[in-house]
């Protein structure tokens, strides 16, 4: 059998395809946190908060209505989205004007009044929520055993984040979105209603959060925390990837978890701090991030 | 409203008159009780405010006011994190006249906070924690360990696993003093009974959620059983991705440490046929059902697991030893207390008759069981059957192996 650095190759390939699924989870966060910064100039704390939503949504529509996974894919992130706006057009939209760290205090207390809701409501030991049976089981690629939904997973995340990619690089929806973003007085002089745009592109940002909250409910068990132990790793990838690039985000958030995957067979315990590391590093030698654009 | 001077003269003269007159009269000392647990993080649903309820459950069957005690419990929120709990401890201690700590789950916080209480001569009842480092070389004059600890859970249902012929291990661990001591304490009796550890993943605790890398190299080892070193939510994960994985057709899962809290989480599809021990159950006899009728209505969503129905018990005893010494005596020393509670026998609906050892090891029979299958299970929270009885004097880890400095050799 061939060794790597004493590691077996084929426990190697394995770590390394892990490490891509908990990319998939990182891209798709830290895509939406992007697209938020970018377009709003808000550090959207919530994020997390959100995410577990989506999950918790999923799991009120499985056991109240009888909806099932597939159906909660787009019923949750819709939901959930909706009330984003709601948020955006309620309190968020009110601070454009003031400096960053009012809209990163304001989204982290929302963050703690609605992981606080769900705490006080579903307790903090979570819910089950089973693997839908069509993804049900496991394929054995001979170097492991890969679970199906954990292959979905993958997929469904790498089709959502370079749709969102494309729509907002390629489209000419994206093309008044970004120069909105640049000047949007302008932009608002032309006739496109900006402050309608704005709230939009929040709640598509807040839907991709509970998107990746479904998914991740057959995984994880759906608990109030479980936004809370993603969102510092979120927030890690975003500063990597270079606040506000799109395919920034992308890239590092798969190849952190990578670099995570890795850390976690050679010395586990520094799996959490690892990420951070990479931070410092890059924060040194490129401040504004590896795909950052230059100021 | 425009504030002028007159006006705030006027409302603070008008805060000044409507303070009440407090009547003057000799009061009988209060006892306060301090509930210092996880209110919000991964073991809210193991301590948590249903330890709060529990305890005031008996203030309630005790009579303390019927029987002239005045005794309060108020609860703080300690996050698992040693530097706050210490902080929330002194202040408890210095401030608010509390006289005892209780509770306290999560080893690193619970040993913080051994120092404080012995620094103050203050009452100590764990419940939470299980490390057994606290009645070890760390134990102290001031406390007693109330139901559980990482020997008794790696003896019951580590033991049972090598019995079964699971004698080779690998280990999932929480890197802090709770996972590492329960791995110590399982390894020695796997290595004694002649199994092998073949490999472990210690994993940073808090903030660790997908487990499937170490999963994989668990199943890589070779080994025959899958130890889990870890509790509350990081449990239920591991097991639900272990199921993922497919390592539960490969290697036996062993949780040291679940709660039923935990098995509700899971759902009996996954949890079922998993082996498990508790010190308490609450449809275990007649007594343990009447105790779980009287506080379930308070606390609907969370049946009571061993650390809830720790905390009840524990009150009980305090309460009944302040009853025979006096309030204004218990208050004074918290050593003393401890000596006396030491010294009277353990009894209550929860855990029945037990006695505390010298060490301050309560020593409550530990229960094997196993987890039913969706099948077996008749109503709510029917989880449990019965498997292994484990006396007291044989649960724990004897008095001499523990080298705890106040056992004389």
């Amino acid at each position: 059998m061939i060794t790597i650095f004493g590691i077996p190759g084929p426990l190697l390939f394995g770590q390394l395809l892990l490490g891509l699924i908990n990319g998939a989870f990182y891209a798709m966060l830290s895509l939406g946190l992007a697209v938020i910064f970018g377009m709003l100039n808000i550090i959207n704390f919530a994020h997390g908060a959100l995410f577990m939503m989506g999950a918790f949504v999923s799991w009120m529509l499985l056991n109240y209505l009888g909806i099932g996974y597939f159906p909660a894919l787009i019923l949750s992130p819709l939901l959930v989205g909706i009330f984003g706006i709601i948020l955006e057009k309620t309190v968020i939209s009110r601070l454009y004007k003031l400096d960053h760290l009012y809209g990163l205090l304001l989204t982290f207390g929302l963050s703690l009044v609605i992981e606080g809701l769900f705490r006080n409501a579903y307790g903090s030991s979570g819910m089950p929520y089973r693997i839908p049976n069509i993804l049900q089981g496991a394929t054995n690629l001979g170097f492991m055993y890969m679970p199906n939904y954990r292959g979905w997973v993958v997929v469904a995340a790498l089709v959502v984040c370079i749709s969102t990619w494309a729509i907002i690089e390629k489209t000419s929806l994206g093309a008044t979105l970004r120069a909105a973003t640049e000047n949007a007085p302008l932009v608002q002089a032309f006739g496109v209603d900006v402050p309608r745009l704005i709230t939009l592109t929040y709640g598509g940002g807040i839907a991709l959060a509970a998107f990746a909250g479904v998914l991740a409910a057959p995984i994880y068990s759906v608990n109030p925390n479980m936004g809370t132990n993603f969102i510092n790793t979120v927030f890690a990838v975003v500063v990597i990837g270079g606040m506000g690039s799109i395919m920034g985000s992308i890239l590092t958030g798969f190849g952190l978890g990578v670099i995570e995957g890795l850390t976690k067979v050679f010395y586990p315990q520094a799996s959490a701090t690892v990420v951070f590391l990479v931070m410092v590093i890059v924060l040194l030698v490129r401040p504004r991030g590896l795909f950052g654009k230059a100021a | 409203m425009i504030l002028t001077r007159r006006s705030a003269l006027a409302t603070a003269a008008a805060a000044v008159s409507i303070q009440p007159i407090r009547p003057v009269r000799a009061q009988a000392p209060t006892i306060k009780i301090g509930v210092l647990n996880d209110q919000s993080g991964p073991y809210t649903n193991t301590s948590g405010i249903a330890s709060v309820i529990c305890t005031k459950q008996a203030l309630e069957d005790f009579g303390a006011a019927t029987r002239g005690l005045n005794v309060e419990v108020i609860s703080a929120d300690h996050q698992n994190k040693p530097d706050l709990a210490v902080s929330i401890t002194r202040q408890w201690f210095d401030r608010d006249g509390v006289d005892v700590l209780l509770d306290v789950p999560t080893s690193s916080v619970a040993l913080a906070v051994q120092s404080v209480a012995r620094e103050k001569n203050k009452v100590y009842l764990n419940v939470g924690a299980a490390s057994s480092a606290l009645t070890g070389a760390q134990c102290s004059p001031n406390l007693i360990h109330w139901c559980y600890d990482t020997y008794m859970l790696s003896k019951s249902t580590g033991g049972a696993m090598v019995k079964a012929g699971g004698d080779s291990w690998f280990f999932l661990t929480a890197d802090y003093a709770f996972g590492k001591q329960l791995q110590d304490d399982t390894s020695i009796l796997v290595k004694a009974a002649g199994g092998k550890v073949l490999g472990s993943a210690p994993y940073p605790f808090p903030g660790t959620s997908d487990f499937s890398s170490f999963l994989v190299q668990a199943q890589s080892s070779g080994a025959k059983v899958l130890g889990l070193c870890n509790a509350g939510a990081d449990t239920v994960n591991s097991i639900k991705q272990a199921h993922e994985f497919g390592v539960n057709s490969s290697m036996k899962i062993a949780a040291l440490l679940m709660f039923i809290t935990d098995v509700h989480a899971l759902g009996l599809d996954t949890a079922g046929g998993l082996n498990l021990t508790e010190s308490f159950y609450w449809d275990l006899n007649d007594r343990t059902r009447a105790f779980t009728k009287r506080v379930l209505p308070k606390t609907p969503k969370n049946y009571p697991n061993m650390i809830h129905a720790g905390c009840y018990s524990a009150t009980l005893h305090y309460l009944k030893t302040v009853a025979d010494m006096g309030a204004a005596e218990a208050k004074k020393d918290g050593v003393a207390t401890i000596n006396r509670m030491k010294a009277m026998p353990v009894q209550d609906d929860c855990f029945g008759t037990s006695k505390i050892r010298e060490d301050g090891r309560n020593m409550v029979t530990a229960y094997l069981f196993e987890v039913k299958s969706p099948n077996e299970s008749k109503g709510p929270w029917d989880y449990y059957k019965l498997k292994v009885t484990t006396p007291g004097d044989e649960a724990y880890r004897p008095l001499a192996q523990g080298h705890c400095p106040l056992v004389k050799a």
